[in-house]
Order: structure tokens, then sequence, then C-alpha cells
């Protein structure tokens, strides 16, 4: 089976050997080399990954492109996507050629080793999708912390060193517990392989275990509230390239690990813990919207935002049905363009005036019209207005979680609500009004890069928005196929319409009342 | 004959020693660089000498020692490191007209005892190989004649060796009295006889406490510190690798062979020994400024999840411990190999870890190997150091000893905190005054070969590694 099936290139090996290469060759490099070697590496890895998109047969088997490689020690070079890693593939692939656009002019020290930890985490990235074994799927993801490590610790802002640190061992912690589990896992069902491993059944009373164990993980990558604190700090610190690729990217692992772990190889152990899942994604929605609102520096509150959103997605997955795991699917592609796009837009008034205060700025569609009419465009896709990409994921996440239970939908309405509040008051604040600060009133519009970089992204952003099937189809199968793992145990819910009951039958029950 | 075909490698490196030793009596100072290098060469045929049947031999000498596979894989592993120790020496000690050539014949002699120790099978081999490498050690930590914290490393550890020697050969007198035989399968005929008396548990005790000394584990930990800071460097990259190895292999055969029967009597004390460097070793490194107390610590930590896949006893427990050590060795000496170059702009060796900082715009190459290093020790994926830690807890869950599993990963992550510490000052502060660069091409290749093995590359060595240790500690059984 070495090999991909469609073209006997090992397409997926190459897409992560492809930017480690190229990463080497940076360190060797002068900056402006090391520049357009990220650049050109970046776009033909965009090509690669459309080219998995065009090959991939939303109706062929559930795992293609599969590579095997026995290393011994019950460890393999195994790699295979299904749609859902495919769509988060072409995620990736899309966002990183944008973050190197982005550190074009602002990252001016130390370029070749930015650009070298950049395509190492890209490598990464492409791993953690493409994993197949277990523990080849633990060494990408883990290993990831290491650049970010890196770009936030080198490249952040004043406060950099703490963010760093919590953000590594933040993540590390939840990780290991993780480890754990997996050596469980192979040690019972005998196999390390992904696909396997979610067919397997695991005893009910293990599954209880082997499910907290994922959740620490994953619920800190993801991250959800209590376990989200470093995120404010790492997205603050890091440079521009490093909170989109945070906020599109590496907030998307936890998401991938629920819905291709905890999901299909734990479904018991899912179900039983629903009801926790719901009540911290509640809180999530109200209290971190509640706290973006309060916010005085741009980034901080739209990485509590992220928060909020992902808060969507939990919900989503969790409701256990059709329509929740799509919604959550659609919102976690949908996030990562939009709160990537929103990073950027604050990258490109940070680049000018070097603050990002949100009281610094003020009236800027005078003096900045392209930049406001595309800020607008991502701060309405993030309110999830129709038409853009957050308001499909958004609203399918609603009504699968409504039909696991209408509490929980109505809680996580209120984010909608409060997510209008800030960001609109945030786009006020930041384009309307008088010109209060010279300064500001005297920055230029849009360079022609940024348009390059922004542009393509609310281009995305209309494509998901209008036409969601494009997204949608690749992944249907497989969405069906884990729904097979998990409706037995999907929560009934309080929304379905029940036959009304007799008048008789109420009296008689009214009667046998007063007899007593 | 073929008896002494089985002791081949310890032939070769006792009587080579000896016919050094001679060679360095007449010719001196003159003479040094080529002892070491036959050192060297006798450390490299010794390695040689472990191809072939003699080393499969199995019980030699009425039981004292057993030719096999178990006690093969460790001299592999031991020989190339004392031979690395040795040529960390180069340019160390000439700067101060010390370097003379006792001092590889002393590693030869080390390696000598560290080869009776793993292949020992009986209570008597085991304390004369022990002792045979430990005497050699005293010396070796006080080989800086000049210099008062050498001086006094030797004197502490062999004042606190000489103590753990008295307990060690308590435990192997009461085990003796309550046996009637210093055999290990004797022993291990004992225990498995019933119930074992309180005499036995005594013995059983004592000995694991000589030998926790010797693999520094917590509680007799004490030493290490001092003795790694006090210790000229290379000496100290020996001392974490090849004795420890020997020490460590050396418990677990006391272990898994002569204790097999009284798994559950030593299990508690592993557990704890595990978890108690685990966490001791993390949490003291935090306030280190030197970096050789910091790789002692360190090396107490690593110590802690060798005794994780011990606890777990057994075949695979054995077989883990193989595979950690095989890692541990390269990652550690290549650490060390970086501390050696260490030198300001005169020369001199610094041990400050605040005179790395900015090490990554200065020696970009440098800092790289190191970070490696660092981020292998914590157990970080994609490195060679994070499957070891795979491995031994792959052996402790295999017990069904799952709290104590969560509790050793927990503490990995303590421990990850001040190895990320050393990065962070690398690779995030401000350059401090550039290192001088260091002449020695051989100890920069050994710097980048053990790097290649630690990276990402070394797991294809995976399926290799396991099948060896696996019949390597199937040899015991």
């Amino acid at each position: 089976m070495v090999g991909s099936e469609v073209t006997g290139l090992p397409l997926l090996t190459i897409l992560i050997a492809l930017p480690l290469i190229a990463g080497a060759a940076c360190l060797f490099v002068r900056a402006e080399a090391a520049r357009w070697i990220a650049l050109v590496t970046t776009l033909v890895e965009l090509v690669i990954s459309i080219y998995l998109w065009v090959q991939f047969d939303p109706n062929g088997a559930q795992w293609q492109f599969q590579e095997y490689v026995p290393l011994g020690g019950g460890f393999g070079w195994a790699l295979g996507i299904d749609g859902i890693a495919l769509v988060l593939i072409q995620l990736t692939a899309f966002l990183m050629p944008i973050c190197i656009g982005a550190s074009w002019r602002s990252i001016e020290r130390r370029v070749p080793e930015f650009m070298a930890a950049f395509l190492l985490m890209q490598a990464l990235m492409f791993g953690v999708f493409a994993a197949q074994d277990l523990f080849l799927f633990y060494v990408f993801f883990e290993g990831g912390l290491i650049p970010m490590y890196l770009i936030i610790g080198i490249w952040g802002g004043a406060e950099r060193i703490k963010a760093s640190y919590k953000f590594f061992l933040y993540t590390f912690l939840g990780s290991v517990l993780m480890l754990i589990a997996m050596i469980y896992m192979a040690q019972t069902a005998g196999t390390t392989s992904i696909p396997k491993l979610m067919a397997y059944d695991f005893p009910v009373d293990a599954q209880k275990w082997l499910w907290l164990a994922f959740f620490a993980s994953f619920a800190v990558k993801m991250p959800m509230w209590p376990v989200h604190t470093w995120l404010p700090d790492a997205h603050v610190q890091a440079p521009t390239a490093g909170s989109v690729i945070l906020a599109g990217v590496l907030l998307k692992m936890g998401g991938y690990g629920f819905i291709r772990f905890s999901l299909p190889m734990f479904p018991d152990g899912s179900a039983m813990f629903v009801p926790l899942v719901f009540v911290l994604s509640g809180v999530a929605v109200v209290y971190t919207s509640l706290v973006a609102l309060v916010q005085t520096d741009m980034k901080k509150l739209i990485a509590y935002s992220s928060v909020a959103h992902m808060a969507f997605v939990t919900f989503g997955l969790f409701a256990l049905n059709r329509q929740g795991i799509e919604g959550a699917m659609m919102v976690m592609l949908g996030h990562g363009l939009v709160s990537g796009a929103l990073f950027l837009c604050v990258g490109v008034v940070y680049d000018r005036l070097h603050t990002r205060e949100i009281a610094r700025y003020g009236g800027l569609s005078d003096n900045m019209p392209g930049y406001a009419l595309l800020f607008m465009v991502f701060t309405m896709a993030s309110v999830g207005l129709p038409g853009t990409s957050n308001f499909v994921g958004e609203f399918l996440s609603l009504i699968g979680t409504y039909h696991a239970s209408t509490w929980a939908a109505i809680v996580a309405t209120t984010g909608i609500i409060l997510g209008a509040a800030y960001m609109l008051w945030l786009y006020w604040r930041i384009a309307f009004g008088t010109q209060r600060n010279a300064d500001a009133a005297a920055m230029p519009d849009l360079s022609a890069r940024e348009w390059w970089l922004l542009a393509p992204i609310a281009l995305a952003v209309f494509w998901m928005g209008i036409y969601p099937e494009s997204f949608l189809r690749p992944m249907r199968n497989d969405i069906g196929r884990l729904l097979t793992r998990v409706e037995r145990v999907a929560p009934q819910g309080d929304s379905r319409p029940t036959p009304g009951k007799a008048r008789e039958k109420l009296q008689l029950v009214g009667e046998e009342e007063s007899h007593s | 004959m073929s008896r002494f075909a089985a002791i081949l490698p310890e032939l070769i490196l006792s009587l080579g020693g000896t016919v050094l030793m001679l060679v360095a009596a007449f010719t001196g100072r003159r003479g040094s660089a080529l002892v070491s290098w036959l050192a060297v060469a006798l450390l490299l045929v010794g390695t040689a000498a472990l191809v072939g049947a003699p080393s499969h031999a199995g019980p030699q000498f009425d039981g004292l020692i057993s030719a096999d596979l178990f006690a093969s894989f460790g001299k592999a592993i031991m020989f190339p490191a004392a031979a690395v120790a040795i040529i960390a020496a180069h340019g160390w000690f000439e700067q101060d007209h010390e370097h003379s050539s006792e001092y590889a014949v002393l590693i030869l002699f080390a390696a000598a005892g560290m080869s009776i120790m793993v292949s020992a099978t009986s209570l008597i081999s085991l304390y004369v190989g022990l002792e045979l490498n430990s005497l050699a050690s005293y010396v070796l930590a006080s080989y800086r004649r000049s210099d008062e914290r050498s001086a006094e490393a030797g004197l502490k550890y062999f004042v606190l060796g000489a103590l753990a020697s008295g307990i060690l050969l308590y435990g192997i007198s009461l085990l003796y009295g309550f046996t009637g035989t210093t055999n290990f399968a004797g022993i291990a005929a004992a225990f498995a006889r019933g119930a074992p008396s309180l005499g036995l548990l005594f013995g059983l005790v004592f000995l694991l406490a000589g030998l926790a000394f010797k693999i520094s584990a917590v509680p007799f930990h004490m030493w290490t510190p001092d003795v790694y800071e006090g210790a000229p460097t290379p000496v100290t990259a020996f001392f974490a690798t090849a004795p420890k190895v020997a020490a460590v292999m050396l418990a677990t055969r006391v272990c898994v062979d002569a204790l097999a029967p009284a798994t559950d009597a030593w299990r508690q004390i592993m557990i704890f020994a595990a978890l108690a460097s685990i966490f001791l070793g993390a949490i003291a490194a935090y306030g280190q400024t030197n970096i050789k107390r910091l790789l002692a610590y360190s090396s107490i930590n690593n110590v802690g999840f060798v005794l994780i896949g011990l606890a777990g006893g057994g075949a695979v427990g054995a077989s883990s411990v193989l595979f950690y050590l095989a890692v541990y060795v390269p990652m550690t000496l290549g650490a060390f190999l970086c501390v050696l170059w260490m030198r300001d702009s005169e020369g001199r060796p610094v041990e400050d870890i605040a005179s790395l900082a900015g090490l990554s715009q200065t020696r970009p190459g440098f800092a790289l190997a190191f970070a490696v290093f660092m981020f292998s020790l914590a157990g970080v994926p994609p490195f060679f150091g994070f499957w070891a830690k795979v491995v031994v807890f792959n052996s402790a869950l295999k017990a069904g000893l799952f709290p104590f599993a969560v509790a050793g990963i927990l503490g990995t992550v303590i421990g990850a905190y001040y190895y990320l510490r050393i990065v962070k000052v690398m690779y995030m502060d401000e350059p401090a005054a550039p290192y001088a660069r260091v002449r020695e091409p051989l100890q920069g290749l050994l710097i980048l070969v053990s790097a290649l093995v630690i990276s990402p590359l070394g797991y294809l060595l995976i399926g290799p590694l396991q099948s060896l240790s696996d019949k390597a500690a199937g040899s015991m059984f």
C-alpha cells in the first residue's frame, strides 16, 4: 500500500517534507532570499493541496492517498486523509502564503530563522491532519509546540517570554495525559492505526477515562473555558503571522482531535460527558463574549472572541447529530479564515502606528476606505451575517444543538447577539466616529501587498457563505460514517415534536389526584 | 580457553589498561596523546569483541558472571561512551598542564569494572565490578588536583560512596546469610520458596539502597550535583553516561533476575524512587545557574524515568530500561560535549547558564544542537527522547500501574520548564560575549552524530533498537 492510490506519488509525504527542506535551506541564506523561498514553497504547497482537493473522490474510499511504511516497535509512517482532514489541509495551505506575506516587512530581525520556524510549523500542521498512526499524530501534534514557542518567544511583543512559556507548558500539560491514554489504547486494541481504532469498541468503563485524557489535551488546544487563559497572552504577544496561524489552524487541532478521536473512538464516553461539554461551552460563550466586550486591546478582543466561537464548535460536535457536526466543521473553517483575517487587519494598523490600543484609532474609514471596507466584511462575517462563511456554520451548529438540548441552544444563541455587540462596537470605534488622533488620521490606505493578503480571504469567506456545498461535499460521507458510531448514544433532546395528550386522560389524572 | 573467550572484552580492557599504565609510566607527559588514542582503540576493539558466539556463552565461572546479550547490549553502549569521554578530554586538561596519561588508563579500568557489573550474576562479582568502577571514579572526580572544587568532589564522592558500599555490603551479607548463596539464581529460588522472611526483605532493601546511590536515585542522590559540578567536565560527561548505564543495568538484573519472585516488594521501592527522582530532579533544577549542576539534576530526573520502566518488571520492563539507556547516552553525551565547548573569549571553560545568552545569533549551529539535546531530554516530540519515554511508560502501563504512570508523566511537564529555560536563554535573550571557537573537529563530529541520532531521523532506529533490547532482556530469562 506504499504510495498514493491515485497517482503513485506519495503526495502527503511531499506535502510534509517540502517545507522541512525549504525551512532548512532558509537557514543558510540571507533575509530576502529566505522570504522568497518561504513564499514560493508555501505557494507550491497550496497548489499541491488544491490538486489533492481535485483528486479527492468524495464518494470513494474513506481514506485516500494512503501511505504506510512500518518503522518497527509498533510505530509507522502512516498517512492518509479523509474529507475532514482534506478541508483542514486546504485551510492550512491557504493561510500559509498569507502569513508569509504578512511577515514580509513586519519581521525585520532574524528573518531566515523566522521563515524556517514557519515552514517547520507548516510541515507539522500537515502532519497532524494527515497522520494515521496514533503516535505519529502525537509527534506532529506536540512537535508543533516547538516552532510556535520560538515564534512567540523570539519575535513577539514585550511580554513574549511569559506568553511563550505559558503557551508551551499549558498545552504540554494537557497533552501528556493523552499520551498515557494512547499507550493504553495501543496495548488494549493491539494496533496504533487510527482507522482501525476508530472502529474499535473500548470497554465503556475505560472509555470514560480515555475520553477525559483526550479531553484534557483538546480542551486546552481548542481552547475551552476555563483552560483558555493561555490564548489571550499568546495571541497578544505573537507577531501577526503567528496569531493568524494560531487562530486559523492551531485551534482547529482541538476540534479535529475531538472529531477524529473522542467521538468515534469513545462514543459512550462522549455521550456521558455531553452535559459537561455543554456547560463549559455555554459558560465560554457568555463569559468570554462579555470579557471581549470590555477589552481595550484589539488583539485581546479577537482572542476572546475566538474562545467564544470555538464554543460553537464544541456545542455542535457534542450534539452528536449531522447538523451539529457539519456546522462545527464549517465554524472551524469559517473561523479559521475570519479570525485570521481579523488578526491581519489588526496587523495592518499595528504596522503603521505600533499600538493595538483601540482608543488610539478612530474614523479610519475617512483616510483608509479600502481597509474599512475589508475590515467590515470580516466583522460581518465574524458576527455571522448570512452570505458569509460563519453564518452557515453557526446556524447549522445551533440547529444541531437545538436537537440535543433547547437550553443549550438558547445559551449558545446569546453568543450571536453578544458577538454582534462586541464586533460592531469594535468596528465603530476604529472605522467610524471622529478622527481623534492626528497620527492615526494620517495613515495611508492598504498597500498592494495588503490587498493581496486580505482580498483572497474575503473571496473565500463569501464562497463559503454562498456555496458551502463545495466544502461540505468532501466531508459528508465521513461525517455519515462518524454518525454511525455516535448516533446510538446521541442525546435525545427535548425539542422533538410530541403528540398532544388526550383531554380525557388529563381529566382522569386530575380525578385520580383529587381522589388520593 | 573457551571460558576466557567469553570474557574477552574484560580481558582486553584490563590487560590493555595495565600495559598502557606501563607505557604511561615510561613515556611521561610526552606519551599522553599516544596513551589516550590507544585507550580509545582498546575500547573500540573491546566493543568489536562483543560480536560473535562467545559473548552469548551463558553462565561462566560457576555462575559468577553471565556472558549474554543483556551484558553485551550494555557493553556496546558503555565502551563507546567511555571512548567519547577520552576524546572529550582532548584539549581540556592541557591548558592547565595537567593532562597525564592516567586519565585514559583510569577510564579503561572503570570500563572494565562496568563490564563486570553488567555481566555479574553473583553478589560477589557484583561487588567487585562496582568497586573497581567506583575506585577509578573517585580518582577521576578529583583528577584536577589544583582545583579545589575537583578535590572536594572527589572527597565527597569517596566518603559517600564508601558509605553506600557499606550499605550494599550489609545487604549482600544479609541476603547471603538468609539464602546461603550469593548466586542470583539461588537467591531467586530462595525468594520463590514462599513469603520472604524479614531478613531477606532487609537484605533486599539494603542492596537496592546501595544501588540507588550508584544510579543517583532520590533519596540517595545528594552527591550528584556537587560531584558533577566539581569534577572536570569530561569526567562529568563520563559519570553521567557509562557508569550510570552500568549501575542501572546492574539494578535491573538484580531486580528482574535475583529478586524476580519478590517483584511486589521491590516495585514499591522503585515506584517511590522513580517519582521522587522525577519530581526532585525537576523542581531542584529550577534555581540552578550552573549548567553542570542543572544537567546533574537532569540526570537524576532521567533516572526516575528509567525506574518507571523498571517498575513495570519482567522482560518488558528490562527491555524498556535498555531502550531508554540507549537513547539517554547519546543525548547526555551530546549535551555535555556542548558544555565542553562553552569557553570564554580566552578559551577558559565557563559553566554559567547566563553565558549562553543569545548563542543562537553568535553560533547558530552550536545553539541548534544544544536545543535539540534539551528538547530531547525534556521528552518533547519529535525528538528521540520522546520515544524512549513512550517505551518506559508502556512498560509501566503493561504492569497496570496507571496512577503511577500519570504521576510520572506530569513530572515531565515540570521538568520541561528548565530545559525550555536553556532554549529561551539561547534563542530569546540578547547575545552575551561570544564563545571562543574550539578547534576539535572530532568532538564537533560527535556532537553532530549524537544530534542526528536524537533528531527525528532516530525514529528509523526504533525497529532495530526495540527488537535488540527485547532480545537482550529476554536473554536473562
